[in-house]
């Protein structure tokens, strides 16, 4: 049975053949970094090997916040399984509810009406802003730029106050549902994100101002963990990470989800592949985050919010004391879940980090079969020994900064 | 199915005597787990299919033989096409070959399924536990271990403690 009797800590012999020899005659020295380390993002440990202050080797250990959210999946229905979703990358919730959703959606074969799909994209743009902001804040406190984590704390708040009044929920929205959205948003709802593209723009640029020409941070950022395009593909990284190197693709673009082919947007490139292209890619991003929602918000269609299919989308509260047939649906919903037809189905979209997809089997029954997530921050992170090697050991925060890894989304 | 999806799907049909399956849009291959590595080198020189996305499993304890799907997912920047590719691994002799020297990405992800499911990858530069800590005994992910029913990790209680302490009763 699970009980781990040894203590968790590495011996020089397991690692002998990733380390270079000198390590092993104790020429260069072996480091611990993390997992409390303060700019690990969480609980990420490196093991480094260190000639003086230079990388040699960078071992990454991961697995502190495994929670085992595939395993839990299958035990429980299509319905409850969303709620673990919001869990796994804290920081694109929205994004999270919405790959699922879209998986679900194409093994049961439902349809999304437009307004749904339409209030899908703005939450999920927003939510990109946000996951963005939390990047820059921390990607700049770890540079010691310490007043700009406040400014993104600040401005990532007027969008958790979006997303409460639409679900009720700061984080953990689960406002996307199966076959459309939880509820209409409330009548404030539409001002109040007009409110944020009005102020937001500003603030953008005060952050460019703060950073973009400031020779402490240029200089700690500039030509630090280059990666050329091929690597970078090679290693399958995606998302910012990626394009920071100049290639280019966008899920958005490429294989076109919730509409995203009825907007006008473009895909931000770098060219050096390194921290501060980056920076200026994720920079560009939410510019185009808020053009992506300008235009869902002017061509807001009305409708309904939610496929009428009762099979697998529960009918309105309003139903269930005159009609008979509504309320078994939503007994039966609610009790039992659906049946999902056997087969396997995968659905990547593009999360703040890169190609997030969930490949979601059923065997018939009303349970997931097998929940299996693709997590960018999981295949980015992969990447990082050869980001690091030859840099220094101050360099290094800002490698794992620019890489905007959540390790909720990597250990899942 | 297009072109640039047909062409190589029918060279491993073929080639492998591979069984094909088509669910939604996606195209399935499952077959032999010892072509695994002469079928991805062929797939990403021949075919551009240079991005391994995702390498899992899916354990089909008492409902098929053999019990283990290996399921690899490759994709085709060049003409965005992505094929899955199965192969099947049997209880008793959970290992195949690793693609690590084809994909570099696979190492991870190798070592997830190792972790989890207990199949062994062999050529495999580095294949220690990713996720749970290496004292553990058992794969979590695999079909006969039930959910919901741990055991506790930390075996103390208020009693231990306080006979550690120098002063308990204080």
């Amino acid at each position: 049975m699970p009980i781990h009797h040894e203590v968790t800590s590495v011996t020089l012999d397991e690692i002998k053949n990733l380390v270079s020899d000198r390590a092993v005659t104790g020429e260069t020295i072996l480091l611990n970094m993390g997992p409390q380390h303060p700019s690990t993002h969480g609980v990420l440990r490196l093991l480094l090997e260190l000639d003086g202050e230079t990388i040699i080797t960078c071992i990454p250990d991961i697995g502190y916040l495994h929670t085992g959210i595939e395993k839990s999946m299958e035990g429980i229905t299509y319905q409850q399984a969303e709620v673990l979703t919001d869990r796994m990358d804290y920081l694109n919730t929205v994004g999270n509810n919405l790959v699922y959703c879209l998986a679900v959606e194409k093994l049961v074969e439902l349809d999304v009406p437009p307004r749904a799909q339409a209030i899908r994209v703005i939450l999920a743009e927003l939510q990109r802003i946000a996951s963005h902001l939390v990047w820059l804040a921390t990607q700049a406190l770890d540079l010691a730029a310490q007043s700009v984590f406040l400014y993104c704390f600040r401005e990532r708040e007027l969008i958790l106050d979006i997303f409460e009044l639409v679900s009720g929920q700061r984080m953990m929205t689960t406002y996307i549902r199966p076959g459309g959205l939880w509820r209409e948003p409330p009548d404030e709802f539409e001002d109040a994100v007009r409110d944020f593209l009005g102020h937001f723009p500003k603030r953008i640029k005060m952050y460019e101002d703060l950073l973009t020409k400031n020779p402490l941070f240029v200089d700690r950022t500039k030509g630090i963990a280059a990666i050329s395009g091929k690597e970078a593909v090679r290693w399958g990284m995606t998302g910012p990470s990626l394009r920071g190197s100049g290639v280019d693709y966008d899920l958005r673009k490429v294989k076109p989800y919730s509409g995203y082919e009825k907007y006008e947007f473009d895909v931000p490139l770098g060219k050096d592949g390194d921290v501060f292209s980056r920076y200026i890619i994720r920079i560009q991003e939410m510019r185009e985050s808020l053009r992506i929602i300008q235009q869902v918000l002017d061509k807001l269609p009305s409708g309904p919010i939610r496929s009428d299919n009762r099979k697998f989308v529960p009918p309105p509260r309003s139903e269930l004391g005159t009609s008979m047939e509504a309320l078994i649906h939503h007994f039966k919903l609610w009790t039992e879940g659906f049946d999902a037809p056997e087969g396997a189905v995968y659905v990547p979209v593009s999360s703040p980090r890169g190609e997030l997809g969930v490949l979601l089997e059923s065997d018939g029954g009303p349970k997931p079969y097998r929940a299996h997530w693709r997590t960018p921050s999981f295949a980015n992170l992969q990447a990082i020994p050869i980001l690091a090697e030859g840099h220094l050991v101050a360099d290094l925060v800002a490698i794992i900064g620019s890489l905007d890894i959540v390790l909720g989304d990597i250990d899942r | 199915m297009n072109n640039h999806l047909q062409t190589p799907a029918d060279l491993i049909q073929k080639k492998y005597r591979a069984e094909l399956s088509s669910f939604r849009d996606h195209i399935t291959l499952l077959f032999n787990k010892e072509f695994i590595l002469e079928a991805c080198q062929i797939l990403r020189d021949d075919f551009s299919f240079e991005v391994l996305v995702d390498e899992t499993v899916v354990d089909y304890w008492r409902r098929k033989e053999p019990r283990f799907q290996l399921v690899y997912q490759l994709h085709s920047r060049q003409h965005d096409e992505r094929i899955f590719l199965r192969t099947s691994i049997s209880e008793d002799d959970p290992n195949t070959s690793s693609i690590v020297s084809i994909y570099p990405n696979a190492n991870w992800y190798e070592r997830e399924i190792w972790d989890l499911f207990g199949i062994r990858f062999e050529g495999h530069p580095d294949l220690r536990r990713l996720l749970l800590p290496k004292g553990w005994e058992g794969h979590p992910l695999r079909k006969d271990v039930p959910i919901k029913v741990e055991e506790t990790c930390f075996t103390f209680n208020y009693d231990e403690i306080d006979r550690g302490k120098p002063r308990a009763e204080d």
